[in-house]
């Protein structure tokens, strides 16, 4: 691994912190140049990203596979590493994808919705991006709590009635979810002595017997802080409220962080409770498949009952957490390989989705009670009302209703998993991988495939239920006012869905090789732990 | 020493417990601030009760790490009070906002016979 790819592990953190200090030096009147800040910034965070993948996938079986950076150059289990491996780059890039595409539909109007939404942007980005970096749990926590801080902001983006009851909530249940994930970070450092990742792996086989069940009973307050970010049933019902109330831009990158839950739970599942870790081995796995199939059952219902648009797609992201929990759950290698492209198609799919709604609800004329009175005398202006926008960019696009409709379409079938988009690949990975893993075939594993069926059914008739509803109705509207610039927010998530699907032996050559790598956990152990040869003195990280 | 903090936990982590499931915003906030207080103690406590052994290198102990308390939990406790004493401060703000606009200090802003 050379030394440029090295150094660049730490850019997706430091490059949006700074650029977020930086964007609060403008005040309102200059807010272009925070966009443009902002836009340059999530544009360079996502070429790293892509750099970082590429230098992850290439190479070898697993030669490579992981870059460990230490933070000021000290050793790894004393000092703090930030590990780019597989799945953190896919994560990686992902959430630059996600962040570059929501920040350019934000820019149409949502900016200006309320006061220093680009510094909170970019500090909910650096903490996603933290989080899937860091190779120590206590940095984990840290980063945890950067992302909700600003995604706490971003759920009051906007201000109103709707969005403080919602945010109320939302930071009681993440303030006491962080209470856990502290909890079970000291019982895990009060029996094994350290907190980095790659160093509890090596040490767990060696735990006494009778401190086990303390260090077990730690990493299970650890996984319910986990489970409740990631919206696992029963711990999710905070998930669909939250989401619908917030604005499309905040909603579109929020369903990020349901996979931050779940990327951990990923992460140490495989890492700590792999086949080497002894008496430990396999903990946990019974209970996040019999809960994942709980909520996607629950999701499911949840899409059914919903008579709103932003509730169906709260309860699509639940769906998608629920089917990768159950996936790892179930184990396997094929199986988890089947999830993790689910995954990427199923975030794509809700992201685009969240920022649909809002085209949707203008197309049916209901976007004024999204527009609350201002509250604090620092919010600017109403982001409609807006007199010289008109002249900008006022014109109608002709097919806007065509277009909405067609994305409309292809969200539905990316979410409900129907051929031939990347939904249905991902679910039918996950149902061979998951059939493939154990000779003959357990019940869990029919009732998931069982569950994954009926809920894709479900999903497709409350669309086109839905869809019904609001693309069917009488025509003698007008057509809503729609910039180019979220049409091309949208069309770039979904064309990024379909390249999924078309470059499909691609992307499965690339979570096949991932999850082998996620199932050699002594790989990543020797990859951190082996100490990397000295950077040169003076180097600028 | 150690029933004595073990107590003092307990009685902090279940009166918060029981403040936080309280239907008044003020309540749950002094809930969310107990709770912090008995898990940084309880932090502080995974690194085993030590009296009189310095966290920091002295040159007049000699070096040998039973000697010295372990410094790790201490920072990490540290860490651990900013940030619930910065959220603690964002919950407030929202707290009155959300009194603001209801005019009610109910947690679901609304009172529970309307």
């Amino acid at each position: 691994m050379n030394e440029f790819i090295r150094h660049l592990v730490i850019v997706p953190i430091v490059l949006p912190l700074l650029a977020a200090a930086l964007t609060l030096s403008f005040d309102e009147r200059q807010r272009n140049v925070r966009a443009a800040i902002s836009f340059t910034t999530t544009f360079i965070l996502l070429v790293v990203a892509l750099v970082l993948l590429f230098a992850a996938s290439d190479s070898g079986p697993h030669q490579g596979a992981a870059t460990a950076y230490a933070i000021g150059d000290w050793a790894a289990p004393f000092g703090i590493v930030l590990v780019a491996d597989r799945l953190s780059a896919m994560m990686l890039a992902l959430t630059s994808f996600l962040g570059l595409s929501t920040l350019l539909f934000s820019l149409a109007r949502w900016d200006r919705a309320g006061p220093r939404f680009h510094a909170l942007f970019l500090l909910l980005l650096m903490g996603v991006n933290g989080a899937f970096l860091t190779g120590d749990l206590f940095n984990l926590f840290v980063f945890f709590e950067v992302l909700l801080a600003a995604s706490y902001g971003l759920v009051l983006h906007g201000s109103g009635l709707a969005r403080v009851k919602a945010g109320l909530h939302y930071v009681v249940i993440n303030l006491a979810a962080s209470s856990l994930f502290l909890v079970g970070v000291a019982l895990i450092y009060g029996i094994t002595g350290t907190l980095n990742m790659a160093d509890l792996a090596a040490k767990i086989p060696a735990i006494a017997d009778a401190d086990r069940m303390l260090f077990e009973i730690g990493c299970a307050i650890l996984g319910v802080a986990f489970l409740i970010k990631a919206g696992m049933w029963p711990l999710g019902f905070w998930l669909p409220a939250t989401y619908s109330a917030a604005s499309a831009p905040a909603a579109s990158i929020f369903v990020i962080l349901t996979k931050v839950g779940a990327y951990v739970i990923i992460r140490l599942s495989l890492l700590l409770f792999g086949p080497e870790a002894g008496a430990s081995a396999g903990f946990g796995q019974q209970f996040l498949v019999v809960g994942g199939i709980a909520t996607i059952v629950f999701g499911t219902v949840g899409v059914l009952a919903s008579r709103t648009m932003s509730r169906v797609g709260g309860y699509c992201v639940i769906v998608s957490a629920g089917t990768i929990l159950a996936v790892v759950g179930a184990g396997g290698e094929a199986a988890l390989a089947g999830g993790l492209y689910y995954l990427i198609s199923s975030t794509l799919g809700a992201s685009a989705f969240f920022l649909l709604i809002e085209l949707l609800n203008r197309a049916r004329g209901s976007t004024s009670a999204a527009i609350p009175p201002p509250i604090f005398s620092d919010e600017f202006r109403d982001p409609y009302d807006d007199g010289t926008e008109t002249d900008e960019v006022g014109v109608l696009i002709p097919a806007s209703v065509g277009l909405i409709s067609g994305g409309y379409i292809l969200c539905a079938l990316l979410l409900a998993g129907l051929p031939p988009l990347s939904g249905f690949v991902g679910k039918f990975a996950v149902m061979t991988g998951v059939m493939a893993s154990e000779e003959p075939v357990s019940g869990v594993a029919w009732t998931l495939i069982g569950v994954l069926t009926v809920s894709s059914f479900a999903m497709l008739v409350a669309f086109a239920r839905t869809g019904i509803e609001v693309l069917w109705a009488q025509g003698d509207r007008p057509a809503p006012k729609v910039k180019p610039v979220e049409l091309i927010a949208i069309g770039v998530l979904l064309t990024a869905a379909l390249a999924l699907s078309i470059e499909g032996g691609l992307a499965m050559r690339f979570v096949t090789s991932t999850s082998a790598w996620l199932h050699a956990p002594m790989d990543y152990v020797a990859a951190v732990l082996t100490p990397a040869p000295s950077l040169p003195t003076g180097g600028t990280p | 020493m150690e029933i004595v903090l073990a107590l003092g936990i307990g009685v902090l982590a279940g009166s918060g417990i029981w403040l936080l499931l309280r239907p008044r915003t003020f309540q749950v906030i002094i809930g969310l601030s107990l709770i912090s207080y008995a898990v940084n103690l309880f932090i502080f406590a995974m690194g085993r009760l030590r009296v009189d052994a310095p966290p920091i290198l002295d040159p007049a102990v000699p070096a040998d790490v039973a000697n010295y308390a372990d410094p790790l939990p201490q920072g990490l406790v540290l860490t651990a009070i900013v940030i619930g004493f910065a959220m603690t401060a964002l919950y407030l703000v929202l707290l009155l906002a959300a009194r603001g606009l209801t005019g009610t200090d109910h947690v679901d802003g609304q009172e529970p016979d309307q």
